[in-house]
């Protein structure tokens, strides 16, 4: 086919793997970072202590309802343009250094996006936890702190799988901006491609078929998760397994 | 701050082209969602697995893939028809591209949701409509689509948001909506962070109106739903 030149993918292999390296391991630290941070804050979410729920409110309100392009380039160009943080480069200080680094802010974008995608998930699942199992919690004489670690948190955790799949599956996805700050990731890659040898089909389309690959995997990995934890709530089947093997 | 006010009117230019740019991409996927939704309940095989096919590779790829594909490529093969037909250069504009492609990919999100709400109308609705004679026409409208817009709205506010600030990304390809603005302003004025901020304020002024929209359509479209009282 003269609009689909095959060379122009196997000759550019090896930056198509970087790059996917690149989307996979941003997007994977990003999620894992973020799924850390907000079991705490979702529990912080849902308390009756308005000054504790109240902050996360507002972050998750600005987190949520802004793009995720305009944060990254907010604290990209924003916070390491601005002259206080460049007068504190001169001095050295270690921290400030990070935000000259694309790859920390786009870290530091995609974790503080997901993380508050994720809290107000998990957030959810605990409001939606049946009355009864915190109520036999409180009868075994568990404390608070005890019914949350033992029945609270394994039960809503196991719940906001499905949509946590939705939320990788998203991220993996918005990940593609990260070439917006000159970080080569498989968007990043086949715009390369691109530019060299002016073959948008070749480039774009294949970019396209490997983040296809991977949301396949993730899918297929995620559908054995809820197999796993979620066995009990799925629907029972009609006929039992033993009478079908007679 | 005084660069905040000087550029306001520049960025308010650019809050309404992504108005423009959110809104005509609604239209056009509320309107591929709707004949989505019909392929997929269709009894014609082929025409199910098309729109399989669709959906999965419009919510498999990232959009910013899909605009670039659009946009670069879209360019190339207008310059092969132009070519052979000797055509004057066509310019592959920035603004139709972005909608193209927003509106196709959540297209496929809106096939999703009328879907499951077409699904979730009991069928004895429907039934019960041509009962009273009407055509099936008639009784799509009056019966069928109003009782299935309940089950869809909620899906649709929520495609909406996404929507909304997925329409960023059409400043990487050259558009000037007000995140592309506001990068301009900010590489003018060397204070980039005043302006992604603002720009940030614009996307929440817009998503909290449409929150406060979506609720009173849904109270609206609810009138008759009595919800349970705990």
């Amino acid at each position: 086919m003269e609009w689909f030149d095959l060379t122009v993918v196997t000759g550019s292999l090896p930056e198509f793997w970087r790059g996917l390296w690149m989307t996979l391991h941003l997007t994977a630290i990003a999620l894992v970072v973020g799924f850390v941070v907000a079991v705490p804050l979702a529990i912080a979410r849902v308390s009756k202590n308005s000054w504790v729920s109240a902050p996360v409110r507002a972050y998750t309100y600005f987190f949520r309802g802004t793009p995720m392009l305009v944060q990254l380039l907010l604290i990209y160009y924003g916070i390491g343009q601005s002259e206080w943080i460049q007068g504190m480069w001169e001095t050295g200080n270690a921290f400030w250094l990070l935000f000259r680094d694309a790859y920390f802010c786009a870290l530091l974008a995609f974790t503080l996006n997901t993380c508050a995608y994720q809290l107000e998930m998990f957030a959810g699942a605990i409001r939606n936890t049946p009355h009864g199992e915190v109520e036999a919690a409180t009868a075994m004489g568990m404390t608070r702190a005890t019914a949350l670690r033992r029945i609270i948190l394994p039960s809503a955790l196991r719940r906001a799988l499905p949509p946590l799949s939705n939320e990788v599956i998203l991220m993996l996805q918005g990940s593609a901006i990260a070439s917006a700050v000159t970080l080569v990731d498989l968007t990043g890659a086949a715009r390369n491609v691109y530019s060299r040898h002016y073959a948008p089909f070749e480039a774009f389309i294949f970019a396209g078929l490997l983040y296809l690959a991977v949301t396949f995997i993730l899918v297929g990995l995620f559908r054995l998760a809820e197999y796993r934890w979620l066995a009990h709530l799925q629907p029972r089947r009609n006929g039992s397994a033993s009478a079908q093997e007679d | 701050m005084d660069a905040l006010i000087e550029y306001s009117p520049s960025l308010l230019a650019g809050a309404w082209i992504t108005l423009k740019v959110a809104i005509l991409s609604l239209l056009l996927a509320i309107s591929t969602g709707l004949i989505g939704a019909a392929c997929k309940l269709s009894k014609i095989a082929p025409l199910r697995w098309w729109t399989a096919f669709y959906t999965t590779v419009a919510r498999g790829v990232p959009d910013l893939v899909m605009m670039l594909l659009v946009f670069y490529g879209g360019q190339v093969l207008i310059n092969q028809v132009s070519d052979y037909f000797e055509w004057e250069m066509i310019e592959l504009n920035a603004f139709v591209a972005g909608v193209l492609t927003i509106g196709l990919i959540f297209g496929a999100y809106f096939t999703e949701t009328f879907r499951g709400a077409f699904q979730a109308v009991p069928a004895g609705q429907m039934e019960a409509g041509r009962a009273y004679g009407m055509s099936s026409w008639q009784a799509f409208w009056r019966i069928l689509f109003p009782q299935m817009l309940r089950y869809a709205l909620p899906g649709i506010g929520n495609n909406w948001l996404v929507l909304l600030k997925s329409t960023a990304i059409v400043s990487m390809i050259g558009l000037s909506d007000m995140t592309w603005l506001a990068d301009q302003a900010g590489r003018t004025t060397h204070q980039p962070f005043i302006f992604y901020l603002a720009v940030c304020a614009l996307y929440l002024a817009m998503t909290s109106v449409s929150n406060a929209l979506m609720q009173k359509l849904e109270r609206r479209y609810n009138v008759g739903v009595r919800e349970a009282n705990v």
